[in-house]
């Protein structure tokens, strides 16, 4: 065995995509009871009714329908049908934009509550009674006030991704190790500029672990937000689908919001990486 | 009378009494039936049918009493009649007028719909052209469950929208949220739902051996929850005891009844065909055998959106109107079940739409039944409609104290409908908004609706 360590990983991962595939294969075949019925009465029932077949779809219905996604994911046809790569760019955009908002206001607060143990122990209570509240109990409040649904899906996805940014450069200011505040001090430099030159890159990896964590979460609740509300967005592409009870199409957008949610984790990853520094 | 007869025909009734609640008296019904068995109506045109419209307004407003129009018609002929009244009332101008309107104050819409087809007039008038042969751009906008179309409607991101017809009388009294005046100016469809209930029930048809089911029902202001607790409490069942009733939105209804959380629902359709259609349940009874007739959801909009622009208003509702006649037509429905199919509009299989709006249908039971009402499409939005629901509400505790039902009705169910339309255009609207019929074989009279509502023994203890 002179293989590396990747490579032996990777065999195993492809045999167990390849065992779970074949369980589901076989799982779904269909060996139900073809039900006994006139063919007029075939004609006007579905295929799980007449031929048995299983209500769950098998992974070749689901790379069918898959292929035909990937073939034209950018349709148009009407606003309550379009292709699937224009519903995850809405919901891109709703994320990054909820997301930003969030970054904007929790960064310099949570500044503050790092360098001040005054804001810190006012503001505590605030932040632990609303950071535990779902996404989905703000809805109905958003909705009613902010009466724009776009809006209240961004509205849900800002105020889901503030915490844990909060909170983590809160706790990455406050620990910025004393003797470099004291040697900055020693060397007289204001307090903006020590924010920036000392505090700044030594909280970086505590910060952007928090961003890493909010933008997980605002993918999470973009979903929920856009079933919700619908209209646009892979939320709504699901909740479309599940209308039509195709589980299929809702198989594949589960495949496709877990692929985007990598995506953005890695890019976060990628950056908390940059600003890494060995002690 | 169904707003697209013929007003000149006298062996029309103009009001209604009928079981069916289209005729005068049960006689007319059966003579009515007869009669449309024997000569099918050939498809009219557009401008026809508006000539129709403003005719059966005139001649109603002319004869309130149906006798003297009667004996009228028949002393000196339909023809005669015509070109009389034609003298007096300006048809083809005032028909013109209806048909076009003003300059419209605006020209790109939102309709929010429920993907249900209860809302086929609002959907279908998209594929097929009825908003763009108004010069309209309308957008119609699927939209997830009744309480997000409530507050976007609410919100003014929809100009228009599709309601359960409980809805906009609930809104305007504030029941469930904020008071805001709304208008039902046109009934979207009539019967069209129906009591599903799990395949392994198929040998429990007797509702009394019903205690302890899970029913599930699309929204707390809806006929479906309505027309369940009536129907239950008729069978001996308290709604509120012995069943439980869940708010289930109908796209989960089907999943919930695979999934063995509920027993049943009455719900919209297509769910109760998909649920035949995926085998997991079967009809029990359609809405139609409990009333027949009965509206179940509505074409709304705000007063203020109808004051502000009432041209666009106007032309909206023509083509929903327009859209209704010609659902009415049942060689139209095969047509329409393509049109509305696709994913950017009911997204259901086309077979399942064809069953419903065609009437003939797998029961689920295997048999295959035949039912042309099935769902129907009638938009004259009668008051006593609205006075039976908020005797519902009051039955079922969702409102309390003494209610003005006649003054409500008028306000919600009436006072921008169609007879508006027909104001406008300088008319007496139709003189008779209200009309008697009966839910599970009881009478309802809209002149008294508290000793309608006392008479019910099973009622929520107030």
């Amino acid at each position: 065995m002179n293989l590396s360590l990747s490579v032996r990983a990777a065999i195993v991962s492809v045999a167990f995509l390849v065992f779970f595939l074949a369980g589901w294969h076989i799982a779904t075949r269909g060996t139900g009871t073809a039900a006994n019925m006139s063919p007029e009465y075939a004609r006007l029932m579905g295929a799980t009714a007449t031929q048995g077949k299983s209500a769950m779809p098998g992974p070749l219905d689901v790379g069918e329908k898959l292929w035909e996604h990937i073939k034209s994911p950018f349709y148009d046809k009407g606003p309550n049908d379009k292709g699937i790569g224009i519903q995850l760019g809405f919901s891109i955009a709703r994320v990054l934009f909820g997301y930003l908002l969030a970054v904007a206001l929790a960064i310099p607060l949570g500044f503050l509550i790092g360098m001040s143990p005054l804001m810190s122990k006012a503001l505590d209570p605030y932040i632990q009674i609303l950071k535990p509240i779902s996404p989905l109990a703000w809805m109905p409040l958003a909705l009613y006030t902010i009466k724009d649904s776009n809006t209240s899906a961004i509205f849900v996805i800002f105020i889901c991704a503030l915490w844990p940014m909060l909170i983590n450069t809160a706790f990455g200011v406050a620990a910025v190790r004393k003797e470099w505040i004291n040697v900055a001090r020693t060397l007289e430099v204001g307090t903006v500029r020590r924010a920036f030159t000392v505090i700044l890159p030594a909280a970086a990896p505590t910060i952007l672990t928090g961003m890493r964590i909010s933008i997980g979460i605002a993918w999470l609740v973009i979903v929920a937000a856009e079933m919700l509300v619908g209209g646009t967005g892979i939320g709504y592409f699901v909740w479309n689908e599940w209308n039509n009870l195709s589980i299929t199409n809702v198989i594949i957008a589960i495949l496709v919001i877990g692929l985007v949610g990598m995506v953005l984790d890695q890019i976060l990853a990628r950056f908390t990486r940059m600003v890494t520094f060995p002690e | 009378m169904p707003t697209f007869d013929n007003p000149f025909d006298p062996d029309r009734p103009l009001t209604s009494g009928c079981s069916c609640g289209h005729h005068a008296t049960e006689r007319d019904h059966q003579l009515d039936h007869q009669r449309q068995q024997l000569a099918c109506a050939p498809v009219e045109t557009e401008d026809k049918r508006f000539e129709g419209v403003v005719a059966s307004a005139v001649v109603r407003a002319m004869f309130p009493q149906d006798a003297t129009r009667r004996a009228f018609l028949k002393s000196v002929g339909a023809s005669t009649a015509l070109a009389a009244i034609s003298q007096f009332f300006p048809l083809g101008t005032a028909t013109e007028l209806f048909a076009q309107g003003g300059a419209l104050e605006k020209k790109d819409l939102k309709v929010g719909f429920i993907p249900i087809t209860c809302a086929t007039p609002i959907i279908m008038a998209h594929p097929m052209g009825f908003y763009s042969k108004q010069g309209l751009n309308v957008e119609v906008i699927k939209t997830a469950g009744w309480a997000v179309i409530r507050d976007k409607t609410l919100n003014k991101e929809y100009d228009a929208a599709h309601m359960l017809s409980p809805m906009p009388i609930a809104i305007t009294m504030g029941v469930g949220s904020n008071a805001v005046p709304y208008a039902v100016p046109a009934i979207e469809n009539i019967n069209g739902q129906a009591i599903t209930l799990s395949v392994k029930h198929k040998d429990r048809r007797d509702p009394k051996s019903w205690k302890g089911f899970k029913f599930a029902v699309p929204f707390d202001f809806s006929m479906h929850n309505y027309l369940l607790r009536y129907y239950l409490a008729e069978h001996g069942i308290d709604p509120d005891v012995d069943v439980q009733i869940r708010s289930v939105p109908p796209p989960e209804m089907v999943a919930n009844l695979r999934a063995d959380n509920i027993d049943g629902f009455l719900g919209p359709d297509p769910m109760n065909q998909r649920a035949v259609y995926d085998g997991v349940g079967f009809i029990h009874v359609l809405s139609k055998e409990l009333w027949e007739g009965h509206p179940c959801c509505v074409f709304t909009a705000s007063k203020e959106f109808i004051t502000t622009a009432p041209n666009t208003y106007a032309a909206l509702l023509r083509s929903i109107l327009d859209a209704t006649a010609f659902a009415a037509k049942a060689e139209n429905r095969k047509q329409i079940a393509a049109a509305i199919a696709p994913a950017n509009y009911i997204n259901q299989p086309e077979i399942v739409l064809e069953q419903i709006l065609t009437g003939t249908f797998a029961d689920g039971l295997g048999s295959i039944k035949t039912d042309a009402k099935r769902v129907d499409f009638d938009p004259f939005p009668w008051e006593s409609f609205a006075i039976w629901i908020m005797t519902q509400m009051k039955r079922w505790g969702q409102i309390k104290g003494d209610v003005d039902y006649a003054a409500v009705a008028k306000q919600v169910y009436l006072a921008t409908d169609t007879a508006k339309l027909m104001k406008d255009a300088g008319f007496t609207p139709p003189a008779a908004t209200t009309k008697s019929f009966s839910v599970m074989g009881k009478v309802f009279d809209p002149g008294k609706p508290e000793e309608y509502l006392n008479s019910f023994k099973i009622r929520k203890a107030s």
